[in-house]
């Protein structure tokens, strides 16, 4: 009696459980949901469920300078900053991984920085110094903040692979006549490649996704995308935004399977 | 004698080997540190150096003893209201949710990881459109709520503190449930077995094993979603509707409106110090903890 009292009693405290993950679940995911079927709206306000649906506002997108710029400017910035900060942050993690001397923390901790200090601050530092070496509204301006805010998440992601990589393999390359250069493309790349691919990936996102910095010191022909969706949230809704945001969603989306396919491998090269 | 020489040959050798490896491995680390030498060290450390002077380039104490007036001081409290609010309503939402991807069906908890994935990286100007959309006066969540009977007119659930909040909560979640699961995942099952095996009740075993076992992933989910909510701009900015005034706002119109870089440049010395001084606190007594134990 005393036993099925305790199991009615825990089955209850499940369900409850069961009750409030099913609500945050819904709750987490209802935004990313709820853009698709409202960019295939062509009604001039907002309103979900659409009233009607037709494919208009896509090809309104695609016939939108504005848009379409805002588009490559975000692209353009977003593989540059991959590119740099996936390079910058693998050779910085690897040369933290190897040194543990007091240097070593400084450069970590420089590293890091940018996941805590609020990007507002560094946003307006950058866009009064940018001044000075006129790189506001420059996409190598964006390059370069972007990269800055992407470190941090390459170094983690690359550092977690090599951790989990034997350096004496590397080693032994040397032994054998490897130079130093040549043992880390050949033998530590290969094996820590799936963490690095995961690595470009949040650079990617990252960049893709980044308003603060963006807001201040870009603009005109050199807008990202966040900003022009910032700037028409604030003031007047285009209803474009909705075909932007579901396509943003999209290449989030794929970048996320990758990067989950790319930790799952990476993970079982350890096994 | 021979054997001596020999030594302090290979001794040099391989001093001169550490050296080169010394500079190849400095040389790895170079590019980074020249990016955010000029990227974050050089801006951040201008701003500090121009909340030092005065609007006539005099060095004084002006930018900060400003801070002290009711309008920032309103502006502080409610930046920091909000972040209490937002950070204990992720702890609240949030862990439930990593208990239950630790301790819930295989398929439902990894369905649950899924989807916290998704939302995480889902862009957060995305985010933060959809939630102007479902919030809105005659939007999804107001049908809901009066569909319901729980209200009669619709609430105005956005471009407020609500609206605000639930956004904010929403971006935080992630950066709440992630370190809590991962504290929760490395617990080993075992002391709630031997809790139980000892004749706890389920609540028992939770309360007094489970749960202070889980602090620390606690801690550090909780300090990070309230140090990242102090600093945040883009969702407030277009949720609050100007209702909520955070530092970062104040921060941005000082700068855009009044190209007041002092007044700017010292409001986010504040901030970052506030930051610093929340992270020191909660590593200090954590650190604490772990030597009592």
């Amino acid at each position: 009696m005393v036993r099925l009292k305790q199991n009615l009693m825990a089955a209850v405290r499940g369900s409850w459980l069961y009750v409030l993950v099913l609500a945050t679940m819904i709750f987490l995911v209802l935004p990313t949901l709820i853009v698709i079927p409202m960019s295939f709206s062509d009604a001039r306000y907002l309103s979900f469920p659409p009233k009607s649906f037709s494919i208009e506002p896509f090809f309104k997108y695609f016939a939108s300078l504005e848009w379409r710029s805002a588009t490559q400017v975000s692209l353009i910035t977003a593989s540059l900053v991959m590119v740099l900060a996936t390079t910058l942050g693998t050779a910085a993690a690897y040369s933290l991984h190897v040194t543990q001397s007091k240097v070593s923390g400084v450069l970590r901790g420089l590293l890091m920085a940018p996941m805590i200090v609020p990007t507002i601050f560094i946003a307006i530092g950058l866009f009064f110094v940018y001044a000075k070496f006129d790189l506001n509204n420059t996409i190598p301006g964006l390059v370069l903040g972007h990269t800055l805010l992407a470190l941090p998440y390459v170094v983690i992601n690359v550092s977690a692979g090599l951790r989990s990589y034997d350096m004496t393999q590397e080693q032994a390359a040397c032994i054998l006549g490897a130079s130093r250069l040549r043992a880390f493309f050949d033998v530590t790349l290969p094996q820590i490649r799936f963490s690095v691919i995961a690595a470009a990936m949040f650079a990617f996102a990252i960049s893709l996704d980044e308003a603060v910095i963006s807001l201040f010191i870009s603009g005109g022909d050199t807008s990202t995308l966040t900003k022009r969706m910032f700037s028409s949230l604030r003031s007047e809704i285009d209803p474009l935004i909705a075909v932007v945001a579901t396509l943003m969603t999209f290449l989030s989306i794929i970048m996320l399977c990758i990067s989950i396919m790319a930790k799952r491998k990476a993970g079982r090269s350890v096994e | 004698m021979s054997s001596d020489l020999f030594d302090a040959l290979n001794a040099r050798d391989l001093r001169k080997a550490q050296r080169r490896e010394r500079w190849y491995l400095f040389g790895s680390g170079l590019p980074a540190l020249l990016l955010v030498l000029l990227t974050f060290v050089l801006p951040i450390g201008w701003l500090f150096w121009l909340s030092l002077f005065n609007a006539d380039g005099q060095l004084s104490i002006e930018n900060y003893t400003r801070l002290l007036e009711p309008i920032y001081v309103l502006t502080f409290v409610q930046t920091f209201k909000t972040g209490i609010i937002v950070t204990i309503a992720c702890v609240l939402i949030g862990y439930p949710y990593a208990y239950f991807m630790i301790k819930g069906p295989r398929w439902l908890a990894n369905v649950a990881m899924a989807l916290l994935l998704v939302s995480l990286w889902t862009s957060l100007l995305v985010r933060t459109y959809a939630w102007l959309i479902i919030l809105q006066r005659r939007g999804i969540a107001n049908d809901l709520l009066m569909s319901l009977g729980i209200t009669d007119a619709p609430l105005p659930l956005v471009y407020n503190l609500t609206g605000t909040v639930i956004g904010m909560v929403h971006i935080m979640l992630p950066f709440m449930i992630l370190p809590l699961y991962a504290a929760m995942k490395s617990i080993d099952p075992i002391y709630s077995q031997a809790a139980a095996a000892f004749g706890a009740s389920p609540s028992r075993a939770f309360r007094d094993v489970f749960l202070p076992l889980s602090g620390p992933g606690l801690a550090a989910g909780a300090t990070l979603v309230f140090v990242i909510t102090l600093g945040f701009y883009v969702t407030p900015a277009l949720l609050g509707g100007g209702k909520v005034q955070m530092i970062s706002m104040r921060i941005e119109s000082d700068v855009s409106m009044y190209a007041n870089w002092g007044a700017a440049s010292s409001l986010g010395v504040v901030l970052l110090l506030a930051t610093l001084l929340i992270l020191f606190i909660v590593k200090k007594s954590a650190g604490l903890g772990r030597r009592s134990e």
